[in-house]
């Protein structure tokens, strides 16, 4: 993970999403390129998750749309294979090791530039748990081997939903090193978050009754 | 590991682990069967005669129980999200799981047969038949309840809907399954065009049930 990312964009344009037929999200315009962060921000409901996985790709949008545009990226609206996605839920499987759970996603999406499984489980503390079946993790150990994934496969974009859910202070405090190193190397990162995340020059995005504000 | 043999792999994995269903099926599967005898009775004429039909149906009743947790375990714990956001092909990754599950819980069905069929003193040739038949058909049974499980993903309990959304589409398998086998006491070579039709029914679930199971799933996600 030393060299850094080709410059990229993550455009956001007039984006309208809707849950349930609710419109939660309407005509959201943003930018983010590589070194940036963005932090979104307001109050329960208001649809930080659900921006967050309709530029994932997961909820498809009632307007608007989302292009990732950089060399070499011949169809700029296929968003998924450029982000990683950190959602409420871990993508743990209990019945599979620690070692297990991470190897195969690194297997699965691609370990090009990624760090080797053992480095990545040292990053956030779980070497030692390595062998251990994940049922026996804690929930902010399965957390931290949900982090570990951003470090193993490499990609551009983060979107992390409440990452430091779970997490005590010296967890979050490594979490976020993790994403300034990742912003170093040229990376962006979009975090949906109600806390105050310490993570220096990073913009905020307010949502408010799902209008940006 | 390339990435579909990396998602094969772990599927096995998970089957085959406390909790998974690989066993489940099979045990099933033998319950089913020898319940047959007792309620039949000990005509042995009898039962060799239904012997195909029993068989059939343990296997597709066996088959059904475990395609409920097919996508519903990686939808509860999020891992449904990562593998749609991932950029690959949905559809190619409903291959590939469909095809791990009926490693896990298909094939041990068809290693477990043989030793019902004696069970049910069934006579050689139609136990090799009704080995055919299950090889050539329990692949349909499987991408065909792919569809059912990717429609009840969303649903809590969607366990029993499956099944009864299926077993519709399953019908035709069976029958031509059990025709096929049942010939063969008779006359070998009425046992060629149902076991065709079979073979045409796994290949029409094949190219229907990958997209209509990620078209499924796409839509069950929000």
């Amino acid at each position: 993970m030393n060299q850094s990312f080709p410059p990229f964009r993550l455009i956001v344009q007039a984006l309208d999403v809707e849950r349930g037929g609710r419109r939660v999200i309407e005509g959201i315009d943003f930018e983010i390129a590589g070194g940036e962060a963005v932090l979104v921000t307001g109050p329960n409901g208001v649809g930080k998750s659900t921006l967050l996985r309709a530029l994932a790709g997961l909820s498809r949008p009632a307007g608007g749309c989302v292009r990732f545009l950089a060399d070499g990226v011949a169809d700029p609206d296929e968003v998924g294979r450029h982000i990683h996605y950190l959602g409420h839920r871990d993508a743990v499987k209990p019945a599979l090791t620690v070692h297990e759970n991470l190897a195969f996603w690194q297997d699965f999406l691609g370990a090009d530039g990624g760090e080797p499984v053992e480095t990545a489980l040292e990053s956030v503390g779980l070497v030692d748990l390595a062998a251990l079946p994940a049922a026996y993790l804690s929930a902010g150990q399965r957390r931290r081997l949900a982090v570990a994934r951003l470090v193993a496969v490499r990609r551009p974009l983060w979107l992390l939903d409440e990452p430091t859910a779970a997490l005590d202070a010296a967890s979050e405090a490594s979490l976020v090193r993790l994403m300034a190193a990742h912003l170093e190397m040229g990376g962006a990162v979009i975090a949906a978050t109600h806390l105050a995340i310490g993570l220096a020059g990073a913009r905020s995005l307010r949502l408010v009754a799902g209008e940006m504000a | 590991m390339p990435p579909l043999a990396a998602l094969y792999v772990r599927e096995l994995r998970l089957a085959v682990r406390i909790g998974g269903g690989a066993m489940m099926g099979v045990l099933f599967y033998l319950i089913v069967v020898t319940t047959f005898p007792f309620a039949i009775g000990p005509d042995l004429n009898l039962l060799s005669r239904l012997g195909p039909a029993i068989l059939w149906i343990g296997a597709l009743l066996a088959t059904l129980l475990g395609l409920d947790r097919l996508f519903e375990a990686d939808r509860d714990d999020g891992a449904l999200d990562l593998l749609v956001a991932s950029g690959r092909p949905l559809e190619l990754l409903v291959i590939v799981k469909v095809a791990a599950h009926w490693t896990a819980t298909g094939l041990p069905l068809i290693i477990a047969a043989p030793f019902l069929s004696l069970l049910l003193a069934m006579p050689v040739d139609v136990t090799l038949a009704t080995l055919a038949t299950l090889v050539a058909g329990t692949p349909a049974l499987t991408l065909l309840g792919a569809i059912g499980a990717g429609l009840t993903v969303s649903l809590r309990r969607g366990g029993l809907l499956l099944p009864i959304l299926v077993l519709p589409f399953a019908v035709p398998v069976l029958i031509f399954g059990v025709a096929a086998a049942t010939a063969v006491a008779f006359d070998p070579a009425a046992f060629r065009t149902p076991f065709l039709l079979i073979v045409a029914l796994t290949l029409m679930a094949a190219a229907i049930s990958p997209i209509a199971t990620a078209a499924a799933l796409r839509n069950g996600l929000d």
